[in-house]
């Protein structure tokens, strides 16, 4: 009976073929570490963002008069409106650590190398949308910073020559950020850019299937179809999808459930970190939610200190350091265009940094240092010695790509074993 | 969960080891079924927040209506729960005429429960001069009209005061019991209230003064 | 996850930039106890008596403030509502905004949120730091918020307070530091009790700035305690499944 049903379905809708090409016969490299589960951490907080905003938006009001209100409305009278509140403005900031930490694994594994460049750019469309998303949700409870923070993004836009200032006046929809702007900026926050987030995700994620994972010594699981002895070749039952153009080394294990448990562990400790921020410490000491925005947006009173959220300090911080608009403005989109053009920066043939030459490891390692540095220019007072900081720190952040692209042309490599080492 | 480890276990069973079924069987079981609360308890947040919020029910609120002005025959309008509530004051006449409509009402005996217990009697009423309603239609929920001095006899013969729905015509008596060939099936809701004293009525509770 | 901690880590000693409130002045601890249901009442009952005649809090709802602080309905409409309103309703005064901004300059902030804004430490501080001051329009200047456009409405219970300074060379010149407060000795409350009722009134700000806060760490412990048992059975699990694969 139970069968016969699930034959009907399965005859009209692939629902096994599709778990077992993508999951249960999907061929995962067996030595995928942690720093491999950001992705399916990043999966499971879009989701709860998803689900958490659609219950806030049964709350909230979005008008520049009942905004503020309506978030304490939800804060106070609706029954765990805290807790749903809390959920999603900790899930901001979580979905911004994933990601970072997704993205530096694709840079110390190289991830984004052939043939997986459109992987990589995708993910940085990701990365795109995820910030215009977060900078229009962090507008919507309309607390000073929210709006002092949108008047100073949107007069980004005011430094591109001549269209610059009706720019400007076009995405406020007023001559100053107002009540029409939060509308605008409500919409595109709760639909727009979720639709666009959600369908980029899942091009992501073909894109990686089609491609198949990398791993940790950048070692190829599938090869040239008959290269392969018997006995090279993995025990456990692989979709034909794959086995019909390729032979698969005897490295991997089934995506489900051998990579999913390891995921769900990791689940489980991101889960507890989570909670403990989100139960007690919400605020995360002024990072996850700025004290000032608990202040109704004033347009005459700017807060003595301005700071984006944690998440675009470091961005922020290159702005700050070139003395000119329009060219802090270039150096900003010019320090994420230059990440998203990492396969082509690049021109080395080994993948993973284990195998890659001393200065590489290094030039990472900095990289990161510096990008954290950057963050922490970018998100505290204003000082006389952080100004010409940032800007050597700017210069570093650059420095990085160049670097990379001079030496990985003739770069000395250590040898990339044949098999998984682990 | 379960379905699925046995294709797990089809394909791992090539490699040499032998495997502790019943182990990975329990954990299974065990991973899925707290899994499971953790799901349901991530759940309860989500339905808990569609119930009445506090605003909504201090909106809600008892109201306190004071009956010291109402002249008899005459009647006010309150608002509870976004509602309109009707407080007459009915006439000796009125009282005494309710008891003979018996047989062209539908529900005469307030069998149906609308109303509290307390007014389950001919007058629908704690005391009989003063009839309180929740006054929407039962049928669609309009507003009926208050007719008296005999504005009412136009709908129904020999009855001078009552109810009368504009939308579709359905009638009650000042009872708010409905007549017999109506659109409406029963008669109209009595709200709980008290009389916390003589002139003063409270709607919502009802028992207990506030 | 280590390195999330490590990163986490490296962002935290940044973090005391975002409170500040435009005073260079060591704020003290305020060591406020939200589980002390005597000391927020005693709050409340402060802020109903001395703040609420300029400032609201227009996001709580005096019921909300009642049920949290174990106060009886009857009890709290009776001795801590003036204004006659439905316990149901918002806290707010009857002060129009206009009027109020002719008064002082400006009209007086909302106060539902000001301890998360503020921050406690600021609060205790700031109301145990007014001064006699003839020059200002009130008579009284503020430590930590110099040339505050509001008068010292504790004063009944502090007193008349005087800034104590001391004469400290430095670089060779004869500087005036603050040492501290000192009342004349006028007002109901000795200095001992004056803190405390202060820090009586902190608590109550703090809570009403989130009322949720203890209902969330009480859920919160639960919830962490679930999670913990789930990993270990997670981890047992994949360490199940991952036997037979090295």
């Amino acid at each position: 009976m139970w069968k016969n049903l699930m034959d009907w379905v399965e005859y009209r809708l692939p629902i096994m073929r599709v778990a077992n090409m993508h999951a249960i016969q999907y061929p995962a490299p067996r030595n995928m570490n942690v720093w491999y589960m950001f992705g399916f951490l990043a999966t499971i907080v879009l989701v709860n963002q998803i689900v958490t905003g659609i219950w806030l938006t049964m709350s909230y009001t979005p008008s520049a008069e009942e905004a503020f209100a309506s978030v304490e409305y939800i804060m106070r009278d609706v029954e765990y409106g805290w807790l749903l509140r809390y959920m999603h403005s900790t899930g901001a900031s979580a979905f911004f650590i994933v990601v970072y930490l997704h993205m530096f694994r694709g840079m110390i594994y190289g991830s984004y190398q052939k043939p997986r460049e459109l992987l990589w750019v995708f993910g940085m469309f990701i990365y795109l949308a995820l910030m215009a998303e977060a900078f229009m949700g962090y507008v919507l409870p309309w607390g000073q910073m929210s709006y002092w923070g949108a008047q100073v993004i949107v007069s980004l836009f005011s430094a591109i020559p001549v269209i610059g200032p009706d720019l400007v006046i076009w995405i406020q929809g007023d001559y100053v950020i107002s009540g029409a702007t939060l509308n605008r900026f409500f919409a595109l926050h709760v639909i727009a850019l979720p639709l666009v987030i959600v369908i980029l995700v899942f091009l992501h994620i073909v894109a990686l299937h089609e491609v198949g994972s990398n791993n940790p010594d950048g070692t190829d699981v599938k090869r040239k179809k008959g290269s392969l002895s018997e006995d090279e070749k993995t025990k456990y039952k692989i979709h034909e999808y794959y086995t019909s153009n390729y032979d698969i080394v005897d490295d991997i294990v089934p995506f489900f459930p051998h990579i999913v448990l390891k995921d769900l562990i990791g689940f489980a400790v991101f889960l507890l970190a989570f909670c403990y921020v989100m139960f007690f410490m919400p605020e995360m000491g002024g990072y996850f939610l700025e004290a000032p925005n608990f202040e109704i947006a004033n347009p005459l009173k700017t807060p003595e200190h301005i700071f984006p959220v944690w998440y675009f300090t470091p961005f922020y911080a290159i702005l700050k350091a070139v003395p000119h608009k329009l060219g802090g403005v270039i150096a900003m989109f010019a320090a994420i265009i230059a990440l998203a053009l990492l396969p082509w920066i690049d021109r080395g043939q080994v993948r993973s940094w284990r195998y890659r030459c001393g200065l590489h490891k290094w030039n990472l390692l900095i990289f990161a240092v510096v990008f954290i540095f950057l963050g922490y220019l970018g998100g505290t007072p204003q000082e006389n010695w952080k100004i010409t900081a940032s800007q050597v720190a700017t210069i570093m952040y650059f420095g990085f790509f160049a670097l990379l692209f001079i030496y990985s042309k003739n770069e000395k490599c250590k040898p990339v074993p044949a098999r998984i080492t682990e | 969960m379960s379905n699925v480890s046995t294709d797990a276990n089809d394909s791992s069973n090539a490699e040499s080891q032998p495997e502790n079924n019943t182990r990975r069987r329990f954990l299974t079981v065990a991973t899925s079924v707290v899994g499971g609360v953790g799901a349901v308890g991530a759940a309860v947040p989500f339905i808990a927040s569609w119930n009445p919020s506090i605003k909504a029910k201090a909106a809600g609120a008892d109201v306190e209506a004071d009956i010291s002005k109402i002249e008899p025959g005459q009647l006010i309008r309150v608002i509870w729960r976004s509602k309109p509530v009707w407080i007459a004051r009915r006439t000796p006449e009125t009282i005494a005429s309710l008891s003979g409509l018996a047989d062209k009402l539908k529900d005469p005996d307030s069998s149906e429960e609308q109303q509290p217990e307390f007014a389950k009697n001919v007058h629908r009423s704690l005391k009989e001069e003063y009839l309180v309603l929740v006054g929407i239609c039962t049928h669609l929920g309009c507003s009926p009209q208050h007719l008296k001095d005999g504005a009412f006899e136009q709908y129904v013969e020999g009855v001078s005061e009552g109810f009368f729905c504009p939308c579709h015509g359905s009638k009650f008596d000042m009872a708010g019991r409905v007549f017999q060939n109506v659109p409406a099936g029963l008669n109209l809701v009595v709200p709980p209230y008290t009389f916390i004293d003589d002139n003063t009525i409270l709607i919502g509770s009802e028992e207990g003064a506030a | 996850m280590r390195k999330l901690i490590f990163i986490l880590a490296i962002l935290l000693p940044g973090s005391g930039a975002f409170a500040a409130g435009g005073s260079s002045v060591p704020l003290d601890t305020a060591e406020y106890d939200l589980t002390d249901k005597a000391s927020l009442q005693n709050g409340a009952k402060l802020f109903m008596n001395y703040c609420l005649g300029c400032h609201q809090t227009q996001y709580q709802r005096y019921q909300r403030t009642f049920e949290d602080l174990d106060i009886p309905v009857e009890l709290g409409k009776e001795n801590l509502q003036f204004t006659g309103e439905k316990p149901g309703e918002h806290i707010k005064n009857a002060m129009p905004a206009e009027s109020a901004a002719t008064w002082f300059g400006a009209p007086p902030p909302d106060l539902t949120l000001v301890a998360r804004v503020r921050g406690a430490d600021w609060l205790y501080t700031y109301l145990r730091t007014f001064y006699e001051d003839e020059s200002r329009p009130f008579g009284v200047n503020n430590i930590v918020f110099p040339e505050v456009g509001m008068p010292h409405v504790l004063q009944e219970l502090q007193g008349l307070p005087r800034k104590t300074t001391q004469e400290e060379l430095v670089d060779g010149e004869m500087v005036e530091r603050y040492v501290g407060i000192k009342a004349d000795g006028s007002g109901e409350l000795s200095p001992a009790d004056y803190d405390k009722a202060v820090l009586d009134l902190v608590n109550y700000l703090v809570y009403i700035g989130e009322p949720s806060r203890l209902t969330s760490e009480k859920i919160g412990r639960y919830v962490l305690m679930f999670l913990l048992v789930l990993l270990v059975l997670v981890y047992l699990l994949k360490k199940e499944y991952w036997r037979d694969v090295h």
